[in-house]
C-alpha cells in the first residue's frame, strides 16, 4: 500500500467526518455557538469581577488565549466519542473488509477533529476581536499562534482517541471532554494562579495549560515568552508522539477480534 | 484484484474443522463448509448457533482457534488481505453511514476501494439503479426504510464487484415485501456469477435461494444437503392434532405409526414413542404433531385415527418451522 493511496483514503475519511459534523445539529452548535458563548460569558459576565493581578492586563486580553484553547479543546475531546461510535456500530466491519490500512480510520477522525476545532478556535477569536480584543501580533506571531492552537487541538484529539479506544461505550468516551473542559480553570488561564491556594497554585503552574496559555499571551500581546514556549511545545509534542502510536496499536487490538 | 483470479479454485469457500471459543465457551465446534464457485449456500440455524461467528472467521474479522479455511483460494489467517480483496460483507448491523446519503456512502466506499472519482460516481450510479435506490440516492441513509437500508448495505458490499459475497441474516426484521425484493436482488447477483454464503433463521429463505443448506446447531453442522432433500427429510407440512382425551395419545401414535410402513410401531418405555422422527406426541397439550408427505398421506392419517376411534378436538396444518427441522435432525442423531 503506497503512501499516496493511504493519503487518499485518509482524505476520504476526513471528508466523511466533516460531512457528518455539518449534519449533526448538536455538533455544529458545539463547534460554532459555544466558542462565541464562552467568549461572551468570560468577557462580560466574569470579566468585570476578575482582577488580572500583577499582569496589569485588561481581562479580555488576559482571558482570550485560554478561551481559544477551551473552544478548540472541547470539540477535540469528543474525538473519543466519534471513534467509539465507529467501533460499536457495524461501520468498523465495513472498513476492515475494505483494502485500506487500519490506521487511517482513527487518523481520519483525528485529522477531521483538528480541522473542525481549529475552525472553532478561529470563530472564538473573531468573536474576541468584535468584543474589543486588540492583539499586537505580527504575521509571524499569528502563524505561531495558529501553530500552537493546532498543536493543542492535535494533542487533545490524539489523547482523546486513545481514551475512545480504551473505553467501550460512546457515553464513557464523552467523559474525556469533562477533563479537557475543566483543566483550563485550574491554570493561569482564567484567573491569575497567584490568587489560588498554595496547593492549587502548584498544580496550576505545573500543568500544561499554563505554559500553553502564557505562550499564546506572549505571541498575541507581545509579552515576554520566557521558557513557556519550550515547555508548551514539549507538553504538546510529547502528548502527540506518545498517543498516536498507542492509538494505532489499540485500534489494531480492538479490531483484531 | 487480478491476483485472485490467477489462482484457480473450484470451491470459493472451503472450511474444515473450524473451532472458536469465547471466554471458555465453545461457539464453533468443528464446522465443515464447502461453497462451490457460483452457488449460493445458506447457513441455517437459530440465534447463538454460530452462524455469525462462522461468517466473521471466513471474512478474516476473527481468527479461528483451530481448523482451516480458504476463501477464493486464499487462507483466511495467513492471506487476509487477498481474501478481503475478493469478498464483500453485509453484516447484521448497519454498515453504512446513516448521516451520509445513499450516493455519498457508495462513493465513499468506492473511493476506499481505490476507484477514481469519475469511476466511483459511475459505479455508484450503476449500483443505485441496480438496487432500486436511484430515487432515494440524495436522501440520508438514516431516513431509509429497513428494506432500503439493507439494499444500500448490499450495494455497498458490491462496489468492488467482489466474486464472493457474505450476507449475514440479510432479511431479519424486514417485512414480507421488502424480503421478497431483497430475494430478487440476491437471485440477480447469483445469476451474474457471484458466489454467496448467506446466513438465515428462516427455512423458507434457505429454500427460496439456496443450492445447498447447511444446518448448524451449537457450533456443529447438523445437516448439509439440498433444500429439497432437507424438506423431504423434514416433511412438507405439519399436521397438528389436539385429541379430546389424553389417554388416546398412545393408540393414536400407534395408529399413525402403522400407516408409515417403514415406521417402528414398538412402544417406547413411556408408552409414547416417537415412532418416526416426524411424529411428536405431547401429553401436556394432548397434541400430536405429524410430518405430512403429501395429500394421500394426510388422508390415510385421518382415516387411521378414525378407525382407531380417536376423537380429535382440533386439526391444524402448518408449514414446518426451524424448530421442526432441529427436532428432526437431533432426533435422527440421537
Amino acid at each position: 500500500m503506497s503512501a499516496l493511496t493511504a493519503a487518499g483514503d485518509l482524505r476520504r475519511l476526513v471528508v466523511r467526518d466533516l460531512r457528518r459534523e455539518l449534519r449533526l445539529l448538536d455538533g455544529l452548535i458545539v463547534s460554532t455557538v459555544v466558542p462565541v458563548m464562552i467568549m461572551v460569558v468570560f468577557v462580560y459576565v466574569f470579566g468585570g469581577a476578575i482582577s488580572t493581578g500583577s499582569s496589569g492586563l485588561a481581562y479580555i486580553d488576559f482571558v482570550v488565549p485560554s478561551v481559544l484553547l477551551m473552544s478548540g479543546g472541547y470539540g477535540a475531546a469528543l474525538t473519543a466519542a466519534t471513534i467509539a461510535e465507529d467501533l460499536n456500530g457495524g461501520m468498523i466491519d465495513r472498513f476492515r473488509t475494505l483494502p485500506i490500512a487500519g490506521w487511517v480510520v482513527p487518523a481520519g477522525h483525528i485529522v477531521a477533529s483538528v480541522i473542525r476545532n481549529v475552525a472553532s478556535a478561529v470563530i472564538a477569536l473573531a468573536a474576541a476581536l468584535l468584543l474589543g480584543f486588540r492583539p499586537s501580533a505580527t504575521p509571524a506571531e499569528w502563524a505561531l499562534t495558529l501553530a500552537v492552537v493546532t498543536g493543542y487541538v492535535l494533542a487533545v484529539a490524539s489523547l482523546s482517541a486513545v481514551w475512545g479506544l480504551l473505553v467501550r461505550s460512546t457515553q464513557a468516551a464523552g467523559a474525556f471532554s469533562f477533563v479537557v473542559l475543566f483543566l483550563p480553570y485550574l491554570s493561569d488561564g482564567f484567573v491569575p494562579a497567584e490568587t489560588m491556594p498554595e496547593v492549587l497554585q502548584g498544580f496550576a503552574e505545573g500543568q500544561p495549560i499554563t505554559p500553553i496559555t502564557e505562550t499564546l499571551r506572549a505571541l498575541l500581546l507581545g509579552l515576554p515568552m520566557g521558557s513557556s514556549g519550550a515547555v508548551a511545545a514539549a507538553w504538546m509534542g510529547g502528548a502527540v508522539v506518545l498517543s498516536l502510536p498507542i492509538a494505532a496499536l489499540l485500534f489494531r487490538r480492538r479490531t483484531a477480534s | 484484484m487480478n491476483a485472485i483470479h490467477s489462482k484457480p479454485f473450484t470451491d470459493a469457500i472451503r472450511a474444515r474443522g473450524l473451532t472458536k471459543s469465547f471466554d471458555g465457551t465453545r461457539v464453533l465446534n468443528g464446522i465443515d463448509l464447502t461453497v462451490p464457485t457460483g452457488s449460493l449456500v445458506a447457513l441455517l440455524g437459530p440465534n447463538g448457533s454460530g452462524k455469525t461467528t462462522t461468517v466473521r472467521v471466513l471474512t478474516t474479522l476473527l481468527p479461528p482457534d483451530g481448523g482451516t479455511a480458504t476463501v477464493a483460494g486464499h487462507d483466511v489467517t495467513r492471506e487476509g488481505a487477498a481474501v478481503r480483496a475478493a469478498i464483500g460483507l453485509t453484516s447484521q448491523q448497519a454498515t453504512v453511514d446513516e448521516l451520509l446519503t445513499g450516493r455519498e456512502n457508495l462513493e465513499l466506499f468506492a473511493g476506499l476501494c481505490h476507484l477514481g472519482r469519475r469511476q466511483a460516481r459511475r459505479r455508484a450510479d450503476e449500483l443505485l439503479e441496480r438496487f432500486d435506490l436511484t430515487a432515494a440516492a440524495g436522501r440520508r441513509a438514516g431516513a431509509y426504510s429497513g428494506g432500503m437500508r439493507r439494499r444500500l448495505d448490499l450495494a455497498a458490499s458490491m462496489v468492488a464487484a467482489p466474486p464472493i459475497l457474505f450476507l449475514d441474516e440479510p432479511t431479519t426484521g424486514l417485512d414480507p415485501r421488502s424480503r421478497a425484493e431483497l430475494w430478487a436482488v440476491i437471485r440477480e447477483l447469483l445469476a451474474s456469477g457471484t458466489t454467496i454464503l448467506l446466513t438465515t433463521q428462516y427455512l423458507e429463505e434457505a429454500d427460496q435461494l439456496a443450492d445447498r443448506v447447511v444446518v448448524i446447531d451449537a457450533g456443529r453442522v447438523a445437516a448439509d444437503d439440498s433444500p429439497a432433500a432437507l424438506k423431504r427429510q423434514v416433511g412438507a407440512e405439519r399436521l397438528v392434532l389436539r385429541l379430546s382425551r389424553a389417554e388416546d395419545l398412545a393408540p393414536a401414535t400407534a395408529a399413525l405409526s402403522a400407516i408409515d410402513h417403514a415406521a417402528v410401531a414398538a412402544a417406547g418405555p413411556r408408552g409414547l414413542p416417537p415412532a418416526d422422527p416426524g411424529l411428536r406426541p405431547d401429553p401436556v397439550s394432548r397434541e400430536l404433531t405429524l410430518a405430512v408427505q403429501d395429500a394421500d398421506h394426510l388422508r390415510r392419517a385421518l382415516d387411521a385415527l378414525h378407525h382407531a376411534g380417536v376423537a380429535v378436538e382440533h386439526v391444524e396444518l402448518r408449514t414446518p418451522t426451524l424448530d421442526d427441522v432441529f427436532f428432526e435432525l437431533t432426533a435422527v442423531a440421537a
